[in-house]
């Protein structure tokens, strides 16, 4: 009996701890979460602002001033100095985000997070991530090691602050998925920088094309998806002379594209991540100074891709957005210049159908067998066995679809020839951008940015304004990458690159401001090949009509400009489809909602009701109209959006307009007007009787999830703003102006500036979201740019940090 | 001092010192020992070690978390999916503390009375 007793209390108590010590699913360990100790609630704290900190391997001691919003104000005697505290602050402040961002980058999700993320990991693997992150190590560790020198010193400072930490210390989504951060490296910069090179040059549709021209024809292909639309207003003017380029482009072999059918091609980044920028120069500024916006739209997540900084050395001082990971500023100003970029999307992913020996050990190019590489990607599986993908590579670049990945041929596969993968040294300009006193050292710091291909605008207190498109683009022959390619023909491959002093720009033109919100880049005119690869059509001419409007703009204007609600794609579609339709067919319900819509003065408010009719309208209208483009295993992409309008007011009797399923009907462009109508009436009456109302703000429902798969708790929901995708305040659902930034050039420069989310990564600071309402209501901080190492009375705290070993 | 009281401030006692030297489990091993050192009887073997770290923890919980208003609480419980309330997150974590170590304690006394037959 006695043994009995003892035997169960045993199992007892060893049952209790291996369930309040192991996680199970999506449940924490409990003991280990919630303990007092260790667990979460040693997260239930506020920011240590003040005292010593000892990091190891900085030269001298650096200063950090915190204001209150939490931005540091770092003070270093050296460059070194300076990018270790801020790999050190950065991982003080965002470290879960800083690291769980490469794994992201890198396809290590599953170690985290399990089998679940198996796909996505083997996805980015076969894009090549870990590959181009290698091809930067590489390039900066045979031409440039300063900038990898200073690559490591950031390392070192995010180790020195990881290496203080005690299981207790670490932030509370360790505690949660019940794992620890790992040592930080160069490689970490290098993934995170691909993985922004994914996020604004990751996507492209030339597989998707490839289909649908098999399917619809030349003609009917050049109609949907024209190289330029009837109307462009590109980002460098129309009237430039583009007459000092003396290196043509490439001439067009003779050519046909590969006609393959695909049926699934990977995941694409967001197509709404873009941006809007602008300046203005000093004559057409209310101050005589020039004024400099931007606003990078990306997904909204918590914790804000965003850490803003003020970085100084006594030869410069730089402040603005900084991302956890990379090292300087990347959207802001020094005392000299202020900077921002859009992104400049350009077809830079173009695919190769590869034509592969029997044991797939060599690939046909030039009438040649040539060896593949294999590259052996090793995926760990949390709570299962490591995953083993075997990716060929050939000249072109990594085979991402073959026999083991989204297709099925022995003997062939699709490589992907992607910019990304070229080794380039970004990491470069924005250390260069940060000392730049000027025009020319802006466009000398530039030099080194291949990809994602920017639009970097400039403002600098000596009066200039400019716009460089700058990034590393093959100079195409006419038509090429736009579909699948041959592999095997040499002269599909890129034959060489635009020279980087030909790259499209513009510096003080007479109009007076610049501006770039990823439309078109240039017009016909410019020399190179260029194709409409998704671009936008609403925000620029918003932005170009209102810059026009007016002989001068003040800050008043900038902040007016980034809040602006206009929706030029209602503007232009709505009235048609009003005068089309045949409201005689109308019920009363519908007409209801028909004398709302046609009362809507196009703004996307809150409090409006338009915005909400319009977007269920237009969405029913859209997928009507091109059900052609839903295929059973088949990857299409159907017209964008310009040019579906265009078809509708233009060709509203083109066979397109049909809908296939009504077999003894033919339909135009007004039938599905009105049963696109009738549709979103039903649907908008179902949304009324569940949630009260469909004004905009509730129909939207704004929020800002956490990065694990917005987890309720570290989220925020139903934030009240205004706008929509195609808007100049680009807020959607879950996406939208990730940063906001008006820099006017007085001496020294005087800035405002916000985000939607906090300095802070921990969900248990006051910081973590504070600037969310700030932003949502359309308001800014003022940056307090400190002139030197003293603290002002904005400063809430001071912090040093000091070398080891120095009493 | 009664046994009762002994053992449940023993148990403190050790808890918090174990605490610097070993993870949430010190909680167990505490237990354990002033079941061995201190042996109660029926049920307060496991309700005294039960209630004394069940104490313990919501009070530390309590002045931890209170200092910052519950900001973390608050969202952790909302996590858990009790409700978003703090309180019910600080008791579910005393619970936690204290079962843990009335387990322990009836492990304890089993072995204590085993090692006295021995």
């Amino acid at each position: 009996m006695k043994y009995f007793k003892l035997l169960i209390s045993l199992a007892l108590t060893v049952a209790i701890f291996y369930g309040l010590n192991t996680k199970f699913g999506n449940i924490p360990p409990l003991g280990k979460f919630l303990n007092p100790y260790s667990g979460i609630w040693q997260n239930e704290t506020d920011e240590t602002l003040t005292g010593e900190l000892i990091i190891p391997g900085l030269e001298a001691e650096v200063t950090v001033h915190y204001d209150k919003q939490l931005i540091p104000h770092v003070f270093a005697q050296n460059e070194h100095d300076l990018y270790k505290a801020q790999g050190y602050l950065t991982a003080k402040h965002r470290l879960w985000q800083l690291e769980f961002q490469t794994f992201a980058a890198a396809g290590r999700l599953s170690e985290i997070v399990g089998a679940a993320a198996l796909d996505y990991d083997r996805t980015e693997r076969r894009r090549g991530m870990g590959f181009g992150a290698d091809q930067a190590i590489a390039y900066m560790e045979k031409h440039d090691t300063q900038t990898l020198g200073y690559v490591q010193d950031y390392a070192d400072g995010v180790n020195a602050y990881i290496e203080q930490l005690d299981p207790e210390d670490y932030p509370v989504e360790y505690k949660l998925l019940d794992y620890a951060p790992e040592t930080w490296s160069p490689k970490k910069t290098a993934l995170l920088l691909m993985y922004m090179t994914k996020m604004l040059a990751g996507g492209d549709d030339d597989l998707e094309y490839t289909n649908a021209l098999r399917m619809i024809g030349k003609e009917n292909f050049g109609l949907l998806f024209p190289d330029f639309y009837d109307i462009t207003d590109p980002v460098i003017p129309k009237e430039t002379d583009w007459s000092f380029i003396d290196v043509p482009q490439t001439e067009a072999p003779q050519y046909e594209a590969v006609l393959d059918t695909i049926q699934e091609t990977i995941q694409k980044p967001n197509p709404d991540n873009g941006s809007n920028n602008w300046a203005v120069s000093g004559a057409k500024s209310a101050t005589g100074n020039p004024i400099l916006a931007n606003d990078p739209h990306l997904a909204l997540n918590l914790p804000s891709i965003w850490f803003v900084m003020q970085l100084s050395t006594p030869d410069h001082s730089a402040f603005g957005a900084t991302i956890p990971g990379v090292l300087a500023v990347i959207s802001g100003f020094n005392q000299h210049i202020a900077w921002g970029e859009t992104n400049a999307t350009r077809d830079v992913i173009d695919w190769y159908k590869i034509e592969f020996n029997e044991d797939r050990s060599k690939y046909r190019h030039d009438g040649q067998w040539k060896d593949v590489k294999v590259r052996v990607e090793k995926i760990e599986v949390n709570g299962g066995e490591t995953y083993i993908d075997s990716v060929l590579y050939t000249h072109h670049g990594p085979v991402v679809y073959d026999k083991n990945f989204k297709a099925n041929n022995e003997r062939s596969g699709y490589a992907m020839r992607w910019i990304g993968h070229d080794g380039g040294n970004n990491q470069r300009t924005f250390i260069e951008l940060n000392r730049a006193k000027n025009y020319d050292e802006y466009v000398s710091a530039l030099q080194y940015w291949n990809a994602p291909a920017q639009n970097f605008v400039f403002a600098s207190t000596e009066g200039d304004i400019a716009l460089w498109i700058q990034g590393k683009f093959a100079n195409k022959w006419e038509g090429q990458g736009k579909f699948l390619m041959d592999g095997s023909k040499a002269e599909n491959d890129w034959q060489s690159f635009i020279p980087q002093r030909f790259n499209a720009h513009t510096k003080n033109p007479e109009r007076g401001f610049v501006s770039s919100a990823n439309q078109h880049p240039v017009d016909e005119n410019y020399p190179y090949y260029v194709f409409n690869d998704g671009y936008e059509t609403y925000r620029n001419r918003v932005i170009n009509d209102f810059f026009n409007s007016k002989e001068t703009f003040s800050v008043e204007d900038f902040k007016m400009l980034h809040n602006n609600n206009y929706n030029l794609k209602a503007q232009e579609l709505v009235p048609y489809m009003l005068a089309q339709m045949d409201a005689s067919a109308l019920t009363q319900e519908e007409r209801a909602v028909y004398e709302e819509v046609k009362a809507w003065q196009f703004n996307n408010d809150i409090d409006e009701v338009g915005p909400s009719i319009w977007r269920q309208w237009y969405g029913r209208l859209y997928n009507m109209l091109w059900d052609e483009f839903r295929v059973e295993n088949t990857a299409l992409r159907a017209p964008y959006t310009y040019q579906t309008i265009y078809l509708l007011k233009h060709h509203g009797d083109h066979e397109f307009m049909d809908i296939l399923e009504t077999e003894d009907k033919t339909e135009t462009a007004k039938d599905l007007f009105l049963s696109a109508f009738k549709a979103a009436v039903a649907n908008l009456i179902e949304i009324k009787e569940k949630e009260g109302d469909y004004t905009w703000a509730n129909y939207k429902g704004t929020y800002a999830g956490h990065l694990l798969q917005a987890l309720p708790a570290f989220s925020r929901f139903d934030i009240p703003i205004g706008g929509d995708r195609n808007i100049v305040n680009a807020t959607s659902e879950n996406h939208g102006p990730s940063w906001r930034m008006i820099v006017e050039m007085t001496d020294p420069p005087t800035a405002l500036a916000i985000y939607p989310g906090g300095q802070s990564g921990n969900p248990g600071s006051k910081y973590y979201d504070n600037f969310i309402d700030t932003w949502a209501a359309g308001e800014y901080h003022k940056l307090n740019f400190l002139q030197s190492n003293e603290a002002t009375d904005e400063i809430m705290g001071t912090q040093i940090l000091k070398p080891a070993g120095n009493d | 001092m009664t046994k009762k009281t002994t053992n449940f401030i023993l148990t403190i006692v050790l808890a918090a010192i174990l605490a610097l030297f070993l993870p949430w489990w010190s909680v167990m091993v505490a237990a354990f020992l002033s079941a061995v050192f201190i042996p109660l009887k029926k049920a307060s073997v496991f309700f005294i070690p039960f209630l004394a770290i069940l104490a313990y923890w919501i009070v530390y919980c309590f002045v931890l978390s209170s200092a910052n208003d519950f900001t973390l609480a608050k969202k952790i419980s909302e996590l858990l999916k009790v409700g978003g309330n703090p309180y019910l997150l600080i008791l579910i974590t005393g619970i936690i503390g204290g079962l843990a170590a009335g387990i322990a304690s009836i492990f304890g006394k089993q072995v204590a009375g085993f090692a006295k037959k021995e």
